[in-house]
């Protein structure tokens, strides 16, 4: 039985009671209470079941750490898998579900794989489920899917709001422990801004549990004053509640701050996501007791030592009336004190070191009474759901049992880790402190930052300081060297640390294995990764099948890849793999340590980017009519772009096949002023857009248009559109509607980083212009209607442009065609796009206008055989390949990917080139099939000849075509190719002519 | 997320502020070179452990391309230099020679 005890609790406020369910049960606890303890103050050791055998698991650690009480927590819009017990504030309402079963947390099905175990080593999956093949798809794979993850997908849109925020400091202290909270103080003593997080809701971390005092008083009034001191001083900021969750390149820190996981009820976002930027990062992030390798050690009621006594003492909960001490260091001689101070029973502390003389400790220990066995462990634990005792061996043999001792707790202890993650982020390396057996920074190989110096001190047990005088010691010089480091001064009013004392500890012996001779009954019940179900044996046998590589090993056995990423369970599972390998530890190394130190949410992360705002969207000063007129939306780069205007009785295919119609019979209109609008000016812009274009722009008369084309240094198109010459020294660049932003760039990086001495300056003023293209056979009669400048033929010819006035407004008219109609573009200040398409529609009403959208554009285009960059290119065609020779100067000796354009590759005739496409029945061509030729190729599939880019159904023509790239394309007219579609058809099509309507050219020659 | 400082407009900025653009000091090969000088212009890089010389562009502020003198091991950043050069000047050569000696890198050390 776990139970409140009557008295005790140092972070409790038992004036006020809470209640949650677990399970559909009702519970109470206190404010200041963790799920955890609120979970054991109800008798609810047992949280969950293991992820692979299924077994019955309960709550081992208090912190961070903790591998077994993840929960379903919450429910609807609010419901999140996988919280830990540990660092799950109580509130009011709280509702939790225990994962990983079926039917229920006390009956499941599932542990039925804990009798097969030993038909399931390491590798199982691996090595099972590889053959017959056929199998995978059906029958292995749904049922290896089900039996993965943890927890359940949660069904419903998030509830929450969650930000980013950015913050820049000159010293990042990260944990606010003493250590912490001494670093800080040392830090802003020298006038440094300081920052100083803490991820639980209380400062002072472990240390006011673990005793000991600090100028004399006791660690709660040192915690106490500190705080008062550093929230008195502007230069620092204190956040609890957040974590640092990552430490990155040159100084740059990702926290997460949990706002009102602990209150639900208040107002504003949930989570945080810090983005930091310091000038020197202080990790004092503590350390994390080691388990205990024996048998039985995953059993409910097997926890931590340090566990043991937080919970006594900050919670004033008992996890059981005896506890039996397992240790192979001092400091879990403090856990049995306070139990015994707490009125518990101790029956036994095992102890599997050998002392020649008892410790301080040892010696308190003995004076209340309790049992001391050295040179002992446990053989193995006692017990299903919960302990019921121990039976006890000696360390040194191979586990006959001695005596069995009962008990409904065992608090194990196998030394402490310092917690190395964010120091090693950013390669920060080790060192192996054979005192400690455990892992620790090494300071002399600290991350380093822009500057080639050290960005990161571990300070306290974070750097292997175990010992509350030597962590405020280490920490205070920590704080000032991170101040230091960032240029401060440490003058007279410098802090020192104050002078602490503490009860001494005799030195710590290594234990990997208890007992050290086990056999291969108790290694198979001796667990490293509770939460990936990873034992010693399961270790032993990767080494022993050859993955020696730390890495392999982890990757094989699943060893740390949990949601606690082997907190627990890294350095005992070194040590295994170590020791099968007959190698030291540091031989073997360490796995990867990877940000986030703890698991983030989905929601911090994309912070503020969801809905609407996830996606700046940009809009034509049109947008608003075409919204309310039907348009159907299409996404083009970050524009939006109607597709068909819909009215009300008709679908979108009748739609646009209305539009195209009327086009092209009586008068359309397009938005067009998503184009990409460059202006290129300076003495030498004649000779860059030669160098930028295949063809000759230089030549271009002001008051001319010509269409180019922008190859890469590969020669593959890249994009195209008409360039207007304004003036002696001005060009004005159409570029394709996703294309103005990277055409910019890439004219505005050839100037800057080749030809830096050529006098060109260029501007995109894409979004300073609304363009309208007024389209068919009525498009003059449209624009003479509303009066102004002189639009005839003899005036303003195809391929002309000029300025003037249309009905009032000043326009810029290009008469230039993308549809194969007569049609002009009608260029206004953005300001006006609206008005004068208003005014387009009003005078265009007894001309049976219609505004027209995309698809439209599309089929219209392909119609007349005109090509689609993104449609008949993809980054490998070269305009040779679309039959556009007559678009690449001969003339000139250079421009970009001429020289590309020249290699073997590119003029080979067997090259797929550009032909258009009729379907021999009138039916429309999947787009993007494959012609397919005789004969397979190395891997059994057909061979093709060719493939289709473009294909729509033309109402003009009232049949199906397309554009496609072909083998011997153009040599090959009137020949039928096949197309196998996916949808089980077969194709045929006959090789035409790309331009299927008005070959001749007469319709915009009016 | 490195820390860069754009020698144009002197801002100094986050990663984000700019976008990484491959290999300085680049000699473009047109028409009329060999299919090797092609080759080399368009596809050899150097791929050095260590020193290397690199093209940014200050994207999100002043707009201008640069050149930054990194290491690709350690991340520090020796310096940045215009991008209207075709070497990288002599006295962040020499800071590179103080820090690393020996450096080497295409025909510079």
């Amino acid at each position: 039985m776990s139970t409140r005890l009557a008295t005790g609790g140092r972070l409790l406020n038992k004036s006020r009671a809470v209640s949650f369910t677990f399970n559909g049960q009702h519970m109470t606890g206190y404010e200041g209470d963790t799920l955890a303890s609120a979970l054991l103050a109800n008798d609810q050791m047992l949280v969950g079941r293991s992820f692979k055998y299924h077994r019955p698991r309960g709550i081992v650690a208090s912190g961070a750490e903790e591998p077994n009480g993840l929960v379903n927590l919450g429910q609807g819009g609010r419901f999140e898998p996988n919280q830990r017990v540990t660092t799950t504030e109580l509130f009011d309402g709280l509702t939790a579900k225990s994962q990983n079963h079926w039917p229920s947390l006390e009956f499941d099905v599932g542990a039925i794989n804990a009798q097969m175990s030993r038909f399931m080593p390491a590798g199982f999956y691996y090595k099972t489920f590889m053959y017959p093949r056929p199998l995978w798809k059906h029958v292995y794979e749904p049922f290896i899917r089900k039996a993965a993850g943890l927890g359940a997908a949660p069904k419903e849109r998030d509830d929450d709001t969650y930000e980013h925020f950015y913050a820049f400091c000159d010293v990042l202290v990260i944990g606010g422990g003493v250590a912490g909270l001494q670093a800080a103080k040392a830090a802003a003593d020298t006038g440094a801004r300081v920052m100083l997080i803490e991820q639980t809701a209380h400062w002072g971390g472990r240390a006011p549990v673990d005793g000991g005092e600090i100028a004399g008083k006791p660690v709660d009034n040192y915690v106490d004053e500190t705080v008062a001191a550093l929230e008195a001083m502007d230069n620092v900021t204190l956040r609890r509640r957040m974590m640092g969750a990552g430490v990155y390149d040159h100084g740059y820190v990702l926290s997460y701050e949990r706002l009102t996981d602990h209150a639900p009820e208040m107002d504003g976002p949930r989570h945080r996501l810090w983005r930091i930027r310091a000038g020197h990062i202080v990790t004092a992030t503590g350390a994390i007791e080691r388990p205990l390798s024996f048998a039985g050690n995953d059993i409910p009621g097997v926890m931590l030592a340090s566990a043991v006594r937080d919970y006594v003492t900050n919670f004033g909960v008992s996890p059981g009336d005896r506890t039996v001490v397992v240790t192979n260091n001092d400091n879990a001689y403090l856990t049995a004190i306070a139990l015994k101070h707490a009125g518990l029973d101790v029956p036994a502390i095992l102890d599997a070191r050998v002392l020649p003389t008892d410790s301080a400790l040892m010696a308190q220990a003995k004076a209340l009474g309790i049992r001391v066995l050295m040179g002992h462990g446990v053989s193995t634990v006692m017990g299903g759901k919960r302990v019921t005792g121990v039976a006890v061996c000696s360390q040194a043999g191979e586990g006959s049992i001695l005596e069995t001792i009962p008990c409904d707790v065992v608090a194990m202890s196998g030394g402490w880790s310092p917690v190395v993650h964010l120091w090693s982020h950013c390669g920060g390396k080790l060192t192996w402190d054979t005192a400690q057996a455990a892992f620790k920074p090494d300071v002399d190989k600290a991350p380093t930052g822009a500057d080639g110096k050290a960005f990161v001190t571990a300070a306290g047990s974070a750097s292997g300081a175990l010992l509350l005088a030597d962590v405020l010691s280490d920490a205070d010089a920590a704080g000032q060297a991170a101040a230091t480091a960032t240029g401060h001064k440490t003058g007279r009013n410098a802090s020192a640390a104050p002078e602490a004392s503490h009860t001494p500890e005799a030195p710590m012996a290594p234990v990997w294995l208890m007992p050290h001779g086990a056999g291969i009954k108790l290694r198979s019940k001796a667990w490293l990764d509770y939460q990936n179900d990873v034992k010693v044996s399961d270790v032993q046998l990767a080494a022993q099948e050859g993955f020696h590589s730390v890495e392999h090993a982890k990757r094989y056995t699943t060893l740390g890849m949990a949601t606690d990423q082997g907190k627990l369970s890294n350095i005992n599972g070194l040590a295994i793999l170590s020791d099968s390998l007959n190698q030291p530890i540091p031989q073997t190394g360490t796995t990867t340590f990877r940000p986030p130190y703890t698991p983030i949410s989905m929601g911090a992360i994309g912070g503020e980017a969801r809905g609407d705002v996830f996606q700046p969207i940009r809009r034509t000063p049109m947008h608003d009519w075409h919204d309310e007129n039907g348009a159907e939306w299409e996404p083009v780069g970050h524009w939006r772009r109607p597709y068909a205007y819909v009215r009300s009785g008709e679908s979108t295919h009748d739609a646009v096949m209305r539009e195209t119609k009327n086009t092209r019979d009586n008068l359309g209109l397009l938005d067009a002023s998503t184009l990409g609008k460059i202006i290129v000016r300076g003495p030498d812009a004649g000779k860059f857009l030669d160098m930028m274009y295949t063809n000759m722009m230089s030549t271009l008369k002001p008051g001319k248009c010509r269409y180019g084309l922008m190859c890469d240094e590969n020669g593959f198109l890249i994009d195209d559109g008409v360039v207007a010459r304004i003036d002696e020294q001005t060009w004005l660049c159409h570029t394709t509607t996703g294309g103005a932003e990277r055409i910019h760039a890439h004219m505005e990086e050839w100037l800057q980083t080749e030809w830096w001495t050529w006098q060109v300056y260029v501007a995109n003023v894409t979004e300073q212009y609304a363009q309208i293209a007024v389209v068919g056979p009525k498009a003059r009669e449209a624009l003479e209607h509303l009066g102004g400048m002189d639009v005839s033929a003899e005036t303003l010819g195809f391929m002309d442009w000029a300025d003037g006035t249309l009905g009032g407004f000043d326009v810029r008219v290009y008469r230039i065609s993308f549809s194969g109609e007569l049609s002009y573009e009608i260029a206004v200040p953005a300001s006006q796009g609206q008005a004068l398409w208003d005014t387009l529609m009003a005078v265009g009403a007894g001309l049976g206008v219609m505004p027209y959208g995309t698809e439209c554009l599309h089929i219209l285009r392909a119609e007349k055989g005109f090509i689609m960059i993104g449609d008949e290119t993809d980054g490998t065609v070269i305009p040779q390949d679309l039959g556009l020779h007559w678009a690449i100067s001969k003339k000139k000796d250079d421009f970009i990917g001429k020289r590309g354009q020249e290699r073997s590759h590119m003029v080979d005739p067997t090259r797929w080139q550009l032909v258009g496409l009729e379907t021999v029945d009138g039916s429309t061509l999947p787009d993007g099939a494959y012609a397919s030729a005789e004969g397979t190729n190395a891997n059994g599939q057909r061979e093709t000849q060719g493939r289709v880019t473009s294909t729509y159904h033309s109402p003009n023509l009232d049949r199906g075509i397309a554009m496609g790239l072909v083998l011997n394309g153009p040599d090959r007219m009137g020949e039928v190719l096949t197309f196998p579609g996916t949808d089980g058809k077969e194709y045929k099509a006959k090789i035409v002519s790309p331009v299927f309507y008005d070959p001749e050219g007469e319709k915009p020659n009016v | 997320m490195l820390i860069l400082t754009c020698p144009c407009c002197g801002v100094t900025g986050e990663e984000t502020e700019f976008h990484a653009g491959g290999e300085a000091h680049l000699k473009r090969h047109g028409p009329g070179s060999t299919e090797d000088q092609f080759e080399e212009y368009l596809f050899m890089r150097e791929n050095p452990k260590g020193v290397h010389f690199e093209r940014w562009r200050h994207v999100y502020g002043c707009g201008k391309w640069f050149h930054a003198a990194r290491s690709t091991t350690t991340l520090e950043v020796y310096g940045t230099y215009a991008a209207q050069t075709h070497e990288p000047p002599k006295d962040l050569r020499d800071t590179i020679s103080k820090k690393v000696p020996g450096w080497t890198w295409r025909e510079f050390q």
